[in-house]
């Protein structure tokens, strides 16, 4: 059988999963620490696509899919947060560390 | 909508999204990686704008085209010796963490198209900025207020940690 063309609800989280699977492929060899959190907004992004493909197709969504939007909304904030306090940290291990932060040299917690 | 105008911007989207991911994922130059990231936002907020979320793809837009993605190119250019491609951006493992992640993608799209997932009959489009706002400062109110304080707490955390220590003498560690 063709399978369906026009984008549904299967379309949108195909791409979501392709999305994360990046994130983590990302995640997990990068060796920069910033390589690291480039994935792990891809991670976050995914996520919202989930969210909001839910939200528009499903026909159980609460409160006419405004639950999801909502909780994108939070997931965007949280993840730019996130981004704010992970960096402030690679930037400080950059400069205790002798100027490193590759993640298979940073073995210790303390200098 | 028309539907083969929906169709067609879905696919450019998709290709363009999976892409630049997929070049973030592989790329050996952290600072292409980090262009590229600027290419998976916007087609991000390109299918969000195809799920008839207009506020998302606007709040995408800015908080991570214009607020995340700034901060991480400040990071990579302060961060390493980038035009070294060695010291910048090796991967470790990548043929083990290749073959995992096709698996682990393989399982998440045999579940994406195996489901049985409830789909509405008739799929509307509706501006939702109001309906967010009034959710927001409604139903939501709590962690409303609960999220503006941890992103009060969350960057002051942020600049106590990356600021230069002083020592007694008062200058820059």
């Amino acid at each position: 059988m063709m399978p369906q063309m026009t984008p549904s609800l299967v379309h949108f989280l195909i791409v979501g999963a392709l999305l994360f699977a990046c994130g983590i492929l990302c995640v997990i060899t990068r060796r920069n620490a910033v390589g690291v959190l480039m994935g792990v907004e891809l991670i976050l992004n995914s996520a919202n696509i989930n969210f909001l493909a839910f939200a528009h197709f499903s026909s159980q969504s609460l409160q006419g899919g405004i639950d999801g939007h909502v909780f994108a909304l939070f997931c965007i904030v949280l993840a730019a947060l996130e981004c704010a306090v992970a960096l402030a940290i690679v930037m400080a291990i950059y400069r205790n560390f002798n100027k490193t932060i590759d993640m298979e040299e940073l073995t210790t917690l303390r200098e | 909508m028309n539907t083969i105008i929906y169709a067609v911007l879905f696919y450019l989207l998709a290709v363009m999204v999976v892409g630049s991911a997929a070049y973030v994922a592989v790329s050996k130059n952290i600072v292409r990686c980090a262009f590229a990231l600027v290419y998976t936002f916007i087609g991000v907020a390109g299918l969000f704008v195809l799920l008839s979320a207009d506020f998302i793809a606007a709040t995408q837009v800015l908080v991570y085209v214009g607020g995340t993605l700034v901060l991480i190119l400040f990071a990579v250019m302060l961060s390493s010796r980038i035009s070294d491609v060695k010291i910048s951006n090796r991967s470790v493992q990548f043929i083990p963490g290749f073959v995992v992640t096709c698996c682990f993608a393989v399982i998440l799209i045999y579940i994406a198209v195996s489901g049985q997932w409830p789909i509405k009959d008739v799929i509307e489009f509706s501006p939702t900025t109001a309906a967010i706002g009034n959710s927001l400062l409604s139903r939501w109110l709590l962690p409303f207020e609960v999220i503006s304080i941890l992103i009060l707490v969350g960057l002051m955390g942020a600049v106590v940690i990356a600021r230069h220590k002083i020592n007694s003498k008062g200058d820059a560690k």
